[in-house]
């Protein structure tokens, strides 16, 4: 982790909690996999399974950020390879909305991701999750969960 | 423990399991238990040694009646290992299987983190999560589906006959698709079998015979997979046969057609002998290929490039007319239940490793090549002699040709070493030749293998340890020279043979990408298919009524192959004399009256299972055409698709569990 970026916004001990919807059929297989095969990555994801990535609804995201999560993994199936033809592409779309959406409320980038990670792919997996893990460690916690402490007034005030 | 009684009736057992040291060497679970039994609903919570022990599930069962549990949690492995396990135990307690929540907090817990606080925290969040959850869920019935009985099993080599034969003499119906012009596969190019040195040709023509013969096999040779629908049970397959241009019904195998040939020398590479000898356009693969029936080259034919030949072929076969130039491609549909995917292997090519001078020195062989050479029905009758015609009289092998290597492919393909001490055998017996095994490690863990290993070196074969790192010409007298680090007498050695022989390693199909990309399975970046479970499910993919086979899923010998063909074949006949299996009940379902009809969902459906009822302007979801992917429920702007076993209560709850969200 970049030590200037961690002094400027975050505590050091900041570690961030990051929910995961993984399908089913790649990305889920893949962390099992990464289990087997005993490969060590960062602590900080929760894993919420999914049949498919096509099934992840945007207000699922949205409920994961505004309950606390300080980033939302998505894990699908490569293009072309999705177990259900194509709900990854479904995905993706969503995925771009949403992100666009994410941004104009002033979420940072590195905070919303999606990947690819195919079943046999444990260590992709690793270097995402830990990748991940670093950036939104970086950028500190995003506290959508905890109301603006002086929101009365700015809605007041607007 | 002080019963709390939350949301009306629900009453949560909570079971974490120690899995020995797998779950408890890192994961505080007394800590996960007792955090447990202070979450809402939660009557019962204990962490036992060995859930999915007999013990562990008679646990369930007997919480279950004495504490009036009516939900189950147990945090352990993968829902992937033992979810079927744990729903079978809360049934048995008497309550809906579905009642019942896994948590993973083996392979994607203790397994993959090293702070013990850290993996403790993610356990209490992820219990917390299911605990949540589970109030939430439904009864829910069991999907069954019917399993048609006949079997596909595709690719010919060992493995697939010996599956198609099993199944076969089970008095199933197997179609057996091949894409060469005969079965046998790779070895049927081998002359003899390590360890016990018995022909390759005496062990498997018989079974090839046996298959074309066997009432219960439909043979397809030149033939291929083209398309898949359907699932477990009922599999819709599109075979494309590719034109032999003679009729199989029709030839009776007097291979008169080759003699007459207008080509009077053998022009063509031939791809059995491994490009040592030529063939015609017209030809057989080799003299017990099945069916024996020859196959024209369009490729190469006169006929076909010119149309100018005088097809004597069609003359000589005469009233016979078994040949037909006229043939097209052409696609068949077959319907099947089960499938089993033998497509093999391919050997290294070592043009990759130009140092070794293969494809520069002509006496630089691959080690299939040599198999040629040794067999007696092969391009030299048996005679080992280099391309020049004469007999070798220093001879080395080199081991780990594209194994074992970074710069290659990683893995060991376990059959080198054997194979080469088969071929230092077969060479020293035949051409008395001073013989010398390069080798980074010996590798012989096999049922009288390193017994076979003592033999070769006991005839005099010279073993070094070391990876050769170069070949190039001596001076003189056409040898080539070896040089090596050995690593033993720890210094360099140039070593000069007449012949180099490369034992080439083993990898997967160019074209598995596509195939598992077709049958809907999963496939390593290294080209092998990937098994549902390394030791459990050591034949099934992740996709249910497609097993796995032989080379395909990673590089064995021939007894490997047959062993995993025949649990292949045992698998597949599970699941057909069974006559039905059991599919998550994970599928789709629309509440009619809040649906407004405004048709999104409609084509977001791979499978066509929603359609308009114009009537009643509402969606309709067929329940025996949904897979459950959950992507029409994602879209619906009104909440009427839902999911059954993923409901949006259930995933919410699972979301603000995580999270601590109270």
């Amino acid at each position: 982790m970049s030590e200037a970026l961690v002094g400027l916004q975050a505590a050091p001990q900041f570690e961030p909690k990051i929910v995961a919807f993984f399908c089913n059929w790649c990305t889920y297989l893949a962390a099992d996999l990464a289990g087997t095969s005993r490969i060590k990555y960062a602590p900080n994801t929760r894993v919420v399974r999914v049949m498919c990535s096509g099934r992840i609804d945007p207000q699922f995201v949205l409920e994961a950020f505004a309950r606390g999560a300080d980033g939302v993994l998505i894990g699908g199936c490569h293009p072309g390879d999705c177990h259900y033809q194509e709900g990854n592409y479904k995905c993706l779309r969503r995925f771009h909305l949403l992100q666009r959406m994410l941004g104009t409320l002033g979420l940072e980038e590195a905070r919303f991701r999606l990947e690819w990670i195919s079943a046999a792919e444990a260590d992709r997996l690793k270097l995402a999750v830990n990748d991940m893990v670093a950036k939104v460690r970086a950028l500190g916690p995003l506290r959508w969960s905890v109301p603006a402490e002086n929101l009365a007034e700015e809605v007041a005030a607007s | 423990m002080a019963e709390k009684q939350i949301s009306g009736d629900v009453r949560i057992g909570v079971y974490v399991c120690h899995c020995g040291t797998n779950i408890a060497g890192i994961i505080d679970v007394k800590e996960v238990a007792e955090y447990a039994a202070t979450l809402p609903g939660v009557v019962v919570s204990r962490e036992y040694k060995y859930m999915c022990s007999d013990p562990g599930q008679e646990l369930i069962k007997q919480d279950i009646r004495d504490h009036n549990l009516t939900r189950i949690v147990v945090a352990a492995c993968s829902p992937t290992l033992h979810e079927a396990t744990f729903r079978k135990a809360t049934e048995r307690g008497g309550l809906n299987p579905y009642y019942f929540q896994m948590v993973n907090v083996r392979e994607q817990d203790s397994w993959v983190h090293v702070d013990k606080r850290a993996a403790t925290d993610k356990a209490l969040d992820l219990v917390r999560a299911a605990v949540r959850r589970v109030p939430k869920h439904r009864p829910l019935e069991r999907r069954e589906v019917a399993i048609h009985p006949d079997v596909l099993v595709v690719g010919g080599g060992i493995a697939g006959i010996h599956a198609a034969l099993t199944l076969a003499n089970a008095g199933k119906k197997v179609y057996l698709v091949e894409r060469q012009p005969t079965i046998g596969g790779h070895m049927a190019q081998f002359d003899k079998t390590f360890p016990t040195l018995d022909c390759a040709a005496c062990i498997l023509t018989p079974k090839m015979t046996a298959v074309k013969a066997h009432p219960n096999i439909t043979l397809w040779t030149l033939a291929e997979v083209a398309q898949i629908d359907g699932y477990v049970g009922n599999f819709t397959v599109r075979v494309r046969h590719k034109p032999r241009f003679v009729i199989e019904g029709l030839c009776v195998g007097c291979m008169e057609c080759i003699e007459a040939c207008v080509f009077k020398q053998a022009k063509v590479p031939d791809e059995f002998n491994a490009g040592l000898s030529k063939r015609k356009p017209v030809y057989l693969s080799f003299p017990q290929a099945v069916p024996l029936v020859p196959v024209i080259d369009p490729e190469t034919c006169i006929e076909f490039k010119t149309g100018k030949c005088k097809k004597t072929c069609i003359e000589v076969c005469g009233e016979r007319n078994a040949i037909d130039l006229n043939m097209k491609e052409r696609l068949e549909e077959i319907q099947v239940g089960t499938i089993i995917l033998a497509t093999g292997f391919k050997t290294f090519d070592p043009h990759r490793l130009p140092y070794y001078g293969y494809g520069t020195y002509p006496n630089v062989y691959t080690a299939l090549e040599v198999e040629r050479l040794v067999n007696a029905s092969g391009p030299t009758g048996g005679e080992i002699v280099l391309r020049d015609g004469k007999k070798p009289k220093t001879v080395g092998i080199v081991h780990c040709i594209g194994s074992r290597d970074e710069n290659t492919n990683r893995w060991c393909s376990r059959v080198c070493c054997m194979y080469s001490l088969k071929l230092a055998h077969l060479i020293k017996e035949k051409t008395e030749a001073e013989i010398y095994n390069f080798y980074i490690d010996m590798r012989t863990p096999g049922k009288t293998f390193e017994e076979f290993y003592n033999r070769i070196g006991e005839e005099g074969v010279k073993f070094v340890r070391g990876k050769v790192a170069d070949v190039y010409p001596a001076d003189s007298d056409g040898q080539l020279i070896l040089r090596v680090e050995d690593t033993l007498l720890s210094r360099v050695r140039k070593i000069p043979v007449d012949m180099v022989v490369l034992a080439v390693g083993l990898e997967g199909q160019p074209d598995a990408q596509d195939v598992r990309r077709m049958f809907n399975i999963t496939c390593s970046n290294e080209g092998w298919f990937l098994e549902r479970h390394p030791k459990l499910a050591p034949v099934n993919t992740f996709t249910d009524g497609i097993f796995l086979a032989g080379c395909c899923q990673g590089p064995k010998d021939i007894p490997d192959s047959v062993a995993q063909a025949g649990a292949a074949a045992s698998e597949a006949l599970a699941l057909i004399d069974r006559g039905s299996i059991e599919l998550e009940p994970n599928t789709a379902y629309i509440v009619e009256e809040e649906c407004s009809g405004c048709k999104t969902c409609i084509p977001l459906c791979p499978y066509t299972a929603i359609t308009f009822n114009a009537d009643t302007k509402k969606a309709f979801i067929n329940e025996v055409l949904c897979k459950g992917c959950g992507t029409c429920v994602a879209s619906c702007p009104s909440g009427t698709i839902r999911q059954n076993l993923f409901e949006d209560e259930e995933i919410v709850e699972e979301i603000q569990g995580v999270l601590a969200y109270v």
